[in-house]
């Protein structure tokens, strides 16, 4: 090559490299110190332990929900779940457990609330004596006949009966409810390490009774825990993939370990970035490190490879250095500009760790960028690194790749209908994807929290509250007996739904109070005749509960409205959707207008979230494409070839969405996210590929057929490799504890290797299809 | 000795200072413990002898999303000179419309469960209220019947902590754990000022220690020129964030109620 073909960015990359072989070390002290300094901000990073971190601001369905807590009270919860080896709940010895579980669950940090079977505001009359007291106190010298009775109380009362009692009496629950400062991150973790410390005291203290924690702040706590078992995991498997994918590639120790600096360094910026933006790291954004790393191995390979074929050509260190800086420089950029603007249009999605990882992975990618075009070229020329000029690429890869070739330049039509037919085919299954986000399927089986969530469900409850604040239109007007007997028939209604375990209403304690006020007469277990009565039965009773026992959590303060919360069963979020829907349209043909009422809660808000992400990211999408294009036009000097590039990029992930309805039927939140940023990588090898294709037509006057073996021949190695790096970089995130994570992963590592196949089999082909028609007017340049 | 009306401790003494004495407590320990009880017992001493006394009330609850809410009632108290056994309170409800009328009578026990009836004008009957432990909140707000009734000076037993700056004044500062079985606190922190002797704060701490509700109050007048009341009383849950404010109106005292007029059958005839 001579100066004056050179480009302009061609001539400012071989000033760059230049000045960098003139001052390596000035220049590895410079970027080292660069890094240093970014990379500090890691001290400052947390990880979050609150699901609520998947909602923005913004969220309709948390602004919903956060009204509801603001009127009523936060949703945290522990949910112990006992279950007795004997099955008998209504045991001397279970009962004292309980009690005890009860006592003590009241120290746990932040709790404001206990409610068990035991301490359970049993309301009765004799005469004209109100009597409302523990169900159970001092069990352990009831007699069996007592107990017995309780149990039937228990059995009958419908704010215990499949919430805190099984319907056989075998297992209970014990329920707390706690109101989380909300200052620092340890706040979670203490109150999980109380609860769980008091569930092993109690196994221990009453062998043969089975104790669990799960609940909503035991979610929070699993969220916290899977970012960091991944952390302790992923990120080192993946790290030593790379180290022994490098060392196979580049065969010297010394520059593995140069690379592995660039890595490194990468991945610390990026994360020191997140902690001076104060980026709380989730489970979903946990996976950043595992991907920057991922992704910096590209730039630095194709510079690297380059290196050392021109060494192995002959060229001494420092040449060949200036030549691959030069030659890899454009190439570089504007792959990692479109895969960062791949990653940066998940800012457009609605959930806040989406846009954490992206902003992260985008900040590592540039990072990757500027080392692997300082760092790098610093580093080995001052090293005395011993390159073995000997040994080629691996023969057998060599020839596959070169078989591959000649097969499609040969079978170029039966290849193109192929990938139509196989795209559209796959990308007709697409509708069929269930979106699914139960929260307690996220955490895979290895999990505590998943075990113990199952346990609770199998033995107890559902774990899925909906709430509805269900509204009187005025102050004190709870008490109309219109309204009562309204809240009644929504009761009524939910308990017959299939979905529902579980409803808490206030109508099940007005009706027991009627009948309390009736010395305990049967028949009056209805709604009380006039608003007076109930008010007044209402203000007894209030008189009577003791602290952390009262129904301020489920009335609020101008009595306006009530709380009714139905318990749902273990199912998916689309059935949670239809239930939803059907309980909106219940309300719409069944209650005034003033008592309407949406329904809300964490299972609201997951049952939406990848719908809403979905529809959100449709924008980011179609951004990240045009821009995408833009670069692709920009990068091959060709508006006909930057758009024509998009068609085997998108086929993939078609193709993937395609085969994941077939395979696997169901996906959570993870699908708004693989789109974007798939496409955004796996553009790279098209550019490479097209880059070398049109080279060889516009430098070298070949043919189709001649420019496609051209590019096979330079890049399609470099293709195979990377592709195959990165598709083991993210199928390493399929071993995610979090299963949004797992998914994000399988779905990329999927996209990435039938792009490679697609750049192998498809691109060619369409380049090769119509050669005769469009021959004529030739490829522009 | 009951502090239905917005002041705070009240009731005779002697005798309790006679038993701290007789149970010869060491000097050293005496120290907190005794200055401790002493400081409160002077509060309450500072309001012996009113007889009896009558006072309209308004609480206005607030939730954590800032909505609001308001109840109005008038309150009767007889005080019982007999320290051991408490004072006698007559509420009665005027607001919300429909708890209007409803009377709640209370005869305070010290140690063990009051004594409670009320009476459902909806029903014409009235109940009595047999539950152990009444500790919650009272009419759905941030103030638990204990902490409108127990301020009753053998409820606790005290240990003074320190003197501090409070407002324009100065306060002792004085522990207090609760001594009946059933409260709703493991302790309570109280400000009581040097000047004329009244409650100006109090802390209250929830059964694992953690600060549960802050009770402050404003706006203190001398009656009879011997009686300070305190005409507003803001309680703030730091826990929920939810709190309710109590304003003290239209106090009148020597009403020249008496032991008949705190009894369940008086309850009937109210209106």
């Amino acid at each position: 090559m001579q100066n004056n073909k050179y480009t302009r960015v061609d001539r400012f990359a071989v000033a760059l490299a230049e000045k960098i072989l003139l001052y390596p070390k000035i220049t590895i002290f410079i970027t080292l110190l660069i890094g240093a300094l970014l990379a500090s901000g890691v001290i400052r990073l947390q990880v979050s332990n609150n699901y609520r971190v998947f909602f923005s601001e913004k969220n309709p369905d948390l602004i919903a929900f956060e009204k509801f807590e603001g009127t009523y009270t936060k949703n945290d919860n522990f949910l112990f779940v006992l279950k007795p080896a004997d099955g008998q709940v209504f045991a001397r010895r279970t009962v004292d457990a309980v009690e005890q579980l009860t006592k003590k669950a009241w120290s746990i940090p932040f709790a404001t609330r206990v409610d068990s079977v035991t301490n359970f505001q049993h309301s009765w009359a004799d005469g004209d004596d109100l009597t409302v007291e523990d169900l159970i106190r001092n069990g352990a010298s009831l007699s069996s006949e007592e107990l017995d009775s309780r149990r039937e109380i228990a059995l009958a009362e419908p704010l215990l009966r499949g919430q805190l009692i099984s319907l056989d009496a075998d297992t209970t629950g014990v329920n707390v409810t706690l109101q989380y400062p909300e200052k620092t991150l340890t706040e979670v973790p203490t109150a999980t390490a109380a609860a769980r410390r008091i569930a092993a005291e109690i196994e221990k203290d009453y062998p043969g009774v089975e104790v669990v924690v799960s609940g909503i702040s035991a979610l929070n706590n699993a969220f916290a825990e899977s970012t960091v078992r991944d952390g302790i995991t992923l990120f080192p498997a993946m790290f030593v993939v790379l180290v022994i994918a490098t060392w196979l590639i580049v065969r010297s120790v010394s520059v593995t370990l140069i690379k592995i600096v660039v890595i490194i360094l990468s991945t610390a910026v990026a994360m020191g970035y997140a902690g001076f933006a104060g980026i709380p790291i989730s489970p979903f954004s946990g996976s950043a490190p595992v991907i920057i790393l991922t992704l910096a191995i590209a730039d630095s390979i194709h510079i690297m490879s380059s290196m050392i074929t021109l060494m192995r050509e002959g060229k001494d260190k420092l040449t060949a250095i200036k030549e691959s800086v030069r030659i890899n420089f454009l190439p570089v950029t504007i792959t990692s500009v479109s895969t960062i603007v791949g990653f940066l249009a998940l800012n457009f999605s609605d959930a806040p760790p989406f846009h954490h990882l992206g902003n992260m992975a985008s900040v590592g990618i540039a990072a990757a960028w500027f080392y692997s075009l300082t760092f790098l070229p610093a580093a080995i020329s001052i090293c005395p690194c011993r390159i073995r000029l000997t040994s080629g690429q691996p023969r057998g890869l060599q020839r596959f790749v070169e078989r591959i070739a000649a097969f499609v330049t040969t079978h170029y039509k039966a290849m193109s209908i192929c990938c139509v037919v196989f795209t559209v085919g796959l990308a007709l299954a697409i509708p069929t994807i269930d979106l699914n986000d139960q929260w307690v399927k996220y955490f895979d089986e290895r999990f505590e929290f998943r075990k113990d969530a199952e346990f609770a469900i199998n033995n107890l409850t559902g774990l899925y509250p909906v709430e509805f604040s269900v509204s009187s239109g005025e102050a004190g007007a709870i008490s109309n007996p219109s309204y009562l007997e309204k809240l009644e028939e929504l009761t009524e209604w939910l308990r017959k739904q299939p979905e529902v375990v579980h409803v808490y209403s206030y109508a099940d304690i007005i009706k027991r109070l009627n009948k309390n006020m009736h010395e305990d007469d049967p028949a009056w277990y209805r709604i009380p005749d006039s608003r007076e009565l109930a008010a007044q039965y209402l203000l007894l009773y209030e008189l009577s509960l003791p602290y952390g026992l009262d129904l301020n959590d489920r009335i609020n303060i101008d009595k306006s409205a009530t709380r009714v919360t139905a318990t749902l069963n273990d199912i998916p979020t689309r059935q949670t959707r239809a239930f939803i829907t059907r309980a909106k349209e219940w309300f719409s043909t069944n209650m005034p207008e003033h008592m309407r009422s949406g329904p809300t809660g964490a299972p609201v808000m997951f049952s939406y979230i990848s719908e809403r992400n979905i529809h959100d990211m449709l924008r980011g999408n179609v951004i990240a494409v045009i821009l995408i294009a833009i670069i692709m036009m920009i990068a091959l000097r060709s508006v006909t070839f930057g758009a024509f590039s998009l068609v085997p990029n998108i086929m993939p992930i078609l193709m993937t969405f395609g085969i994941w309805a077939i395979l696997v039927g169901q996906i959570g939140m993870a699908a708004a996210t693989v789109s974007a940023t798939s496409l955004g990588i796996i553009v790279d090898d098209t550019v490479h590929f097209l880059t070398k294709y049109l080279r060889a037509r516009r430098e070298q006057g070949l043919d189709r057929a001649g420019a496609i073996n051209y590019a096979f021949s330079t890049v399609g190695f470099a293709i195979l490799t990377t592709s195959i790096i990165l598709a083991a970089g993210f199928g390493v995130l399929a071993f995610s504890t979090f299963k949004i994570t797992g998914e994000m992963g399988t779905l990329t590592a999927l996209a990435i290797i039938i792009a490679l196949v697609g750049d192998f089999l498809f691109l060619p082909s369409l380049l090769l299809l119509g050669s005769k028609k469009t021959s004529s007017k030739g490829v522009k340049p | 000795m009951i502090s239905f009306s917005g002041r705070k401790l009240s009731q005779s003494i002697i005798l309790s200072l006679f038993l701290s004495f007789t149970v010869g407590a060491p000097a050293i320990a005496q120290s907190t413990e005794q200055k401790g009880f002493e400081i409160s017992a002077r509060s309450d001493r500072s309001d012996r002898g009113f007889s009896d006394s009558r006072v309209k009330l308004k609480m206005i609850l607030r939730n954590a999303a800032g909505a609001e809410s308001a109840r109005t009632l008038e309150i009767s108290t007889l005080e019982i000179p007999d320290e051991n056994i408490g004072d006698k309170g007559l509420l009665i409800f005027s607001s919300p419309a429909d708890i209007d009328g409803t009377a709640l009578l209370s005869h305070v026990k010290i140690l063990k469960p009051d004594d409670q009836w009320l009476y459902l004008p909806a029903l014409k009957r009235t109940k009595r209220i047999s539950s152990v432990n009444k500790s919650g909140p009272f009419v759905g707000s941030e103030f638990s019947f204990e902490d409108i009734t127990g301020q009753e000076l053998n409820k606790y037993t005290y240990e003074y902590l320190r003197e501090e700056p409070c407002g324009e004044l100065v306060c002792d500062v004085i522990k207090r754990l609760p001594r009946y079985e059933y409260s709703g606190y493991t302790q309570q922190i109280a400000w009581i000022d040097r000047k004329v002797y009244q409650t100006r704060k109090i802390e209250f701490y929830d059964r694992k220690g953690d600060l549960l509700k802050t009770l402050s109050f404003e706006d203190y007048r001398l009656y009879q020129k011997k009686f300070w009341r305190a005409q507003k009383m803001f309680m703030n849950n730091h826990q929920n964030g939810k709190s309710t404010d109590l304003i003290y109106s239209e106090y009148t005292f020597g009403v020249g109620l008496s032991e008949k007029d705190f009894v369940k059958g008086v309850l009937r005839r109210i209106r």
